[in-house]
Formats: C-alpha cells, sequence, structure tokens
C-alpha cells in the first residue's frame, strides 16, 4: 500500500500508485458475463500517459474543469487520472440523472472538456458548448464536433505531473438541487489524502484483493472504494456493462470478488436469493442450517472470521463467490435488521454514514465487535459534536476536520448557510451519541430524504416539477423533517395544499405525480387551511410551517396520494 | 392488433410476480402494477431478453415506466 500522507495531491499519488503495482491487474471490464478488457497498472499508465498528453495538447492545465458522465468503466477512471495528472479539477457528474439534469450541471460547473459515452452524448437536446470526447461510439455515429477517445498514441513520452497544493481543489462534486439551486460541493486534495489515510487505516485491501465497482463512481463511496483505495493498494476493480442483479451474481463467482460497496435496494436483492434458497430447503436441513448460523454468530461475535465463515456457511458464500470479504454501504438508509442478517451468515456489511460535503464518510462502523444499530464512530481526522441537544441528548449532528468540502461553487449564501459560525459543517441530520461514542441517526433537521437507491431527492424540486396543478398554495416536505421518526429508512415525500376545490386538486396532483420519475414520487397529502408563513419576499418559509404543521396535527392526518 | 412483445412482456411479469395478467394493462406503471424495484424491473427484463434473443444495455431503459415503454425498447433490437 502505498500511503498517502506524504502527498500533496491526487494526481503524484496515483502516478507513483501506476509505477509502483506494474504488472498487477488494474481493471476488469465486463459485458455481462463476458470479460472485454483486462489491463495491468502498466496498460492504465501507457493510455493515461497518452490521454494527458491528449489534454495538454487541447490546453487543459491546472485549475481548469473536466467532465464525466460516464458509467463505470475503465475509462472514467483513466480519464480521472489524467485529469489529476494535468493538475485540473475533475467534474464527475451522475450518469444517472436525466440529459437535462446534466445540462443544467454542465451549465453551472463551466467544464473546459467533457468525457463522455455515445449513449449519454446522443441524449442531450442540444449538444453541450463545450468541446466533448466520446467513447464507445458506433462507426454510424454523427459526432458533430465531438471527438472519439479512440486511437490514443501508444508511444507517448513520460508525463509530467502537474503540481498542486492541499489547499487545491481536486473535484467538484454535485450533492444534488438539479431544479433550482445546484449545490457543487469544492473538495480539495486534503480531503481525499485525509479521508484516504482513515479509510485504508481501517479497512486496507492487499494486491490480489478484487473490487467489484457498481456504485455510480460519480458518487463519493465508488470513487474512494473503488478508485483511489483500491489503486494505492494495486488491488483490482472490476466493473460490468449490466447492473441486473443475475449478473452481478455470477460475477462475484467467475470474478472470485473480495469487496464490494452496496445500495440497500441490493441487499435486498441478495437477501431474496438467499431466502429461495433457504425456503427450498426440507425442514430438517433448515433446522440443520439455523445450527450453523447460530455457532457462526457464536464465533464472530468479537469480529468477522472470512474463513470460518466461509467454511461453516459454505452454500451461502458459494453463491456469493465464496471469496467475499466485506461489503460496504451507505449508512443511514440501511436496515439494522438487514445489516444484521448478512453478518450472521459472515458477510459483514461496514455501514457508514457520510454526506458529499464531507468527501466519502464522516462514521464507519468498525465491526469489532459488529454493531447493527449505529452508523459507528467518527472516522480519524473527523470531529463530530451534537448542536443544540435536547433532554434526550439528540440534536444536530455537526463536523470539523480536514475532510470538508471548501464551499459551494458559485455560492457564497448557500455556502455560509452550511456552515455554523465556528466552521463546522451542518449535516442537517438529527443524532446523538451513546455511551461508546457511537453515533445513532434519528431523523433529519433538514427538509430532503434519501432514497433506498441513495438517490438524494429534495422536496423544493419537486415541487418545481409539479407548478402545474390548481391550488391556492402547494408545497413539498420530507415526512421525516415534519416529524421525525426514529429511522431514516423508507422516508416519504408529502404535499401539503391548500385548496378550495381539493377533488381538482388531488385529480391534477396524482396525474403528474405519475409522470415524476419513481424517486420523486409524493406519497401523501395533507390538506392545510391556513395561508403559508412567507417572507417579505414571498418566500416560503419552510421550517415555519414545519413546525406549525408538527404542533397540531400528527402523521396520521395525511392521506395516502 | 395484438403485440407479441408486449403480449409476452405481461405474461412473464405475471409469472414471475405472481400477479393476475389480466390485472395488468399495457399502460400501466410497472413499480406501481407489480410492487417492485427498479432491480426487480431489469431482472423481469432479462426474460423478456431471453424469450426474443436480444439484449438491450441498462442504460436504454433508464426512462422506461410502463409495460408498453419496455417493449417499445426490445421492439427496437429484435
Amino acid at each position: 500500500m502505498i500511503h498517502p500522507d506524504p502527498y500533496d495531491h491526487l494526481g503524484d499519488l496515483l502516478a507513483d500508485a501506476l509505477v509502483q503495482f506494474k504488472r498487477e491487474t488494474a481493471l476488469v471490464e465486463l459485458n455481462r458475463e463476458r470479460i472485454s478488457e483486462t489491463l495491468t497498472y502498466t496498460d492504465v499508465k501507457q493510455q493515461t500517459t497518452a490521454l494527458t498528453h491528449r489534454m495538454a495538447e487541447a490546453g487543459i492545465g491546472p485549475g481548469d474543469r473536466v467532465a464525466i458522465i460516464m458509467s463505470n468503466q475503465a475509462r472514467w477512471l483513466m480519464t480521472a487520472c489524467a485529469v489529476f495528472f494535468r493538475g485540473a479539477v475533475l467534474v464527475p457528474l451522475d450518469y444517472k440523472l436525466s440529459a437535462d439534469e446534466q445540462a443544467t450541471l454542465l451549465q453551472h460547473s463551466q467544464p473546459t472538456l467533457l468525457v463522455t459515452e455515445w449513449g449519454f452524448l446522443k441524449r442531450f437536446k442540444t449538444r453541450p458548448a463545450m468541446p466533448a470526447w466520446v467513447v464507445d461510439v458506433p462507426k454510424s455515429a454523427d459526432l458533430g464536433d465531438a471527438e472519439r477517445w479512440d486511437d490514443l498514441p501508444t508511444d507517448a513520452p513520460p508525463v509530467v505531473v502537474q503540481s498542486r497544493s492541499r489547499e487545491d481543489v481536486a473535484t467538484i462534486v454535485y450533492s444534488s438541487g438539479t431544479g433550482g439551486e445546484p449545490k457543487g460541493c469544492m473538495l480539495p486534495h486534503r480531503a481525499y489524502l485525509s479521508q484516504l489515510g482513515a479509510l485504508l487505516g481501517e479497512f486496507t485491501m492487499d494486491r490480489g484483493d478484487r473490487y467489484f465497482s457498481i456504485l455510480p463512481t460519480n458518487h463519493a463511496i465508488d470513487f474512494m472504494v473503488g478508485f483511489v483505495g483500491p489503486f494505492v493498494c494495486g488491488a483490482t476493480v472490476v466493473h460490468q456493462r449490466s447492473l441486473r442483479p443475475e449478473f452481478l451474481r455470477s460475477t462475484l463467482k467467475t470474478q472470485q470478488i473480495t469487496h464490494m460497496a452496496v445500495v440497500p435496494i441490493l441487499l435486498d436483492a441478495f437477501k431474496r436469493s438467499i431466502d429461495d434458497k433457504l425456503d427450498a430447503l426440507s425442514p430438517w436441513r433448515r433446522t440443520a442450517f439455523n445450527a450453523l448460523v447460530s455457532t457462526n454468530k457464536r464465533l464472530t461475535q468479537k469480529r468477522p472470521n472470512h474463513a470460518v465463515s466461509a467454511k461453516l456457511l459454505k452454500p451461502i458464500h458459494d453463491a456469493f463467490g465464496g471469496t467475499l470479504k466485506l461489503l460496504f454501504a451507505g449508512g443511514a438508509f440501511v436496515d439494522p435488521g438487514k445489516v444484521g442478517f448478512f453478518y450472521d451468515l459472515g458477510l459483514p456489511v461496514v455501514v457508514g454514514y457520510g454526506l458529499t460535503e464531507a468527501c466519502t464518510v464522516l462514521t464507519v462502523n468498525r465491526l469489532e465487535p459488529f454493531r447493527s444499530d449505529s452508523v459507528g464512530r467518527a472516522v480519524d481526522g473527523v470531529q463530530l459534536r451534537i448542536a443544540n441537544a435536547n433532554a434526550d441528548g439528540i440534536g444536530e449532528v455537526q463536523a470539523k476536520g480536514p475532510t470538508l468540502m471548501l464551499g459551494y461553487l458559485n455560492d457564497d449564501e448557500q455556502t455560509a448557510a452550511a456552515f455554523t459560525e465556528d466552521g463546522w459543517l451542518r449535516t442537517g441530520d438529527l443524532g446523538r451519541f451513546d455511551a461508546s461514542f457511537h453515533l445513532h441517526l434519528l431523523g433529519r433537521s433538514k427538509n430532503m430524504i434519501v432514497t433506498a437507491g441513495g438517490k438524494n431527492v429534495y422536496p423544493e424540486d419537486v415541487e418545481a416539477l409539479l407548478e402545474d396543478v390548481p391550488a391556492e398554495e402547494l408545497c413539498v416536505v420530507a415526512a421525516n423533517y415534519v416529524w421525525p421518526k426514529q429511522t431514516m429508512t423508507d422516508e416519504q415525500l408529502i404535499a401539503v395544499i391548500r385548496t378550495d376545490k381539493a377533488s381538482d386538486t388531488l385529480a391534477a396532483l396524482r396525474s403528474q405525480n405519475r409522470r415524476l420519475p419513481e424517486h420523486k414520487r409524493i406519497s401523501g397529502v395533507l390538506l392545510w387551511d391556513d395561508e403559508f408563513p412567507r417572507t417579505a419576499s414571498m418566500k416560503l418559509k419552510r421550517p415555519v410551517l414545519a413546525s406549525a404543521i408538527r404542533d397540531t396535527t400528527t402523521a396520521d392526518a395525511v392521506s395516502a396520494l | 392488433m395484438s403485440d407479441p412483445i408486449l403480449d409476452r412482456l405481461l405474461q412473464l411479469a405475471s409469472k414471475r410476480f405472481g400477479v393476475d395478467v389480466s390485472a395488468l394493462n399495457p399502460d400501466d406503471d410497472i413499480f406501481d402494477a407489480l410492487s417492485i424495484d427498479s432491480l426487480q424491473a431489469l431482472e423481469l427484463v432479462t426474460d423478456l431478453e431471453g424469450a426474443f434473443g436480444v439484449e438491450v444495455p441498462d442504460y436504454e431503459l433508464q426512462d422506461a415506466r410502463t409495460f408498453t415503454d419496455i417493449a417499445d425498447v426490445v421492439r427496437d433490437r429484435v
């Protein structure tokens, strides 16, 4: 492992990794079940060298921005390496957004170059204004002014990595806000280097370990544990062009995957496949299996033991390839019961809690011993406090330390609102510490939800999509924001409506709601008689409305839409 | 006129998720009609691909919401 502490920026760190691990396999690319490409660290070095020269020729240098819109694949990581070698700033955009949403974020971030896949470029109604380099282009495609990525020279001279300081911006990562106000978190090199050092101290990888990268690489977790982390350890990153559970399961086996980050719905899919297997067992086999699970629980009470669990519960482990050591899951939103289910089978899920504004994670569950009831303790370098705690010790979780963003791109107002006066990041999540300083999350003090698929949804964005619904006043809030519940799973959006013609309003709302993407849909309605509280400039005072609702009604007053 | 791809999709959905085929309409939102998540929907698409011997990249299905939408995407590949 190359320790990140002595480095000033990701460019130098990644360049050293490509040199040090030479013949190790860096990347395996699969198209469903077939391998399409295998690249050693030397192969990656050769291609990124050529790409870096091409960027230099295109005039891209320190501080310039390069956006990526690609699904998880080798060229994503190689583009990112070249961007850091040029001292430029990476703007990783979510490939799952609609073309309109991506266009909004490109407009906001103003990159000098876009690197993307043909499948994404062709979706834009108007081609983005900046130059684009495109991968996966069919022969017949009309690229217009865009250029193909292919045909990189193989004999490019060595690269001189551009120097940067730890405080310089490494990436601009959008945490949300595709509707009204995009929030581009400017994360400096020190945030990544500090976070990487802390995470490798807890969960290092070895050469030969194989990480299966399925969460979008633009997402903070995959960027760290599915790119920079494995690269500085000389491990292998496996990409697959399809995320269907049946192909994921076959790749776990054929590629002998050891590490993987997942979202809750994938844990659900895995659990369904295990349940199906168990349901098919005869009663006495089922009893024998339960006895083995109990033995495994006893033997792994203090810490995970992959060798023991894989032997005791071989059929289950074989279904996941037999080599899977650790699963990572983005934390607040994972059902503790489900995490416990996997741990009992010897498949530990490391639960972390974080937000884009603070790089990758603020807390992780260290597994020694395993606890599913908390999101763990603060990682090295991160300080946490509970602000304005009530009598039960519950208040807003706030964070400080080297992993925090510098601020939001071009938005001093939102940046100021994100931090307290004494420089702590407001997470907007409610929590408390227990006696062993494990953090428990108990609701939200900001109006947003995170879906089981890991998407942040801001009610303000959904509101903008419901403009045509006839009502005196309509606003969208997260139920967990109005009535904080003790968990952060299964969060719902509700519409608060003031209307004289409830039946017309509801009919229109139902019809509009059906057209929204699943994760933006309203699930309940609260009819409200009073005028909404507003500022002098008629802006809705959401916290005041939420507290008025909380004071006079309960969640039972919400009717299903 | 009956549409073989759509008909097959409705049959496969009925079989995989145990819903009566007469209760499914082509323009239903599949997530609501079948009470499934996006990964389960992709498993259904794999069934349909198998029936017609085609492969559809996941991202082409990103905006598909109804049975008709899915059948249309698969039809382009048949």
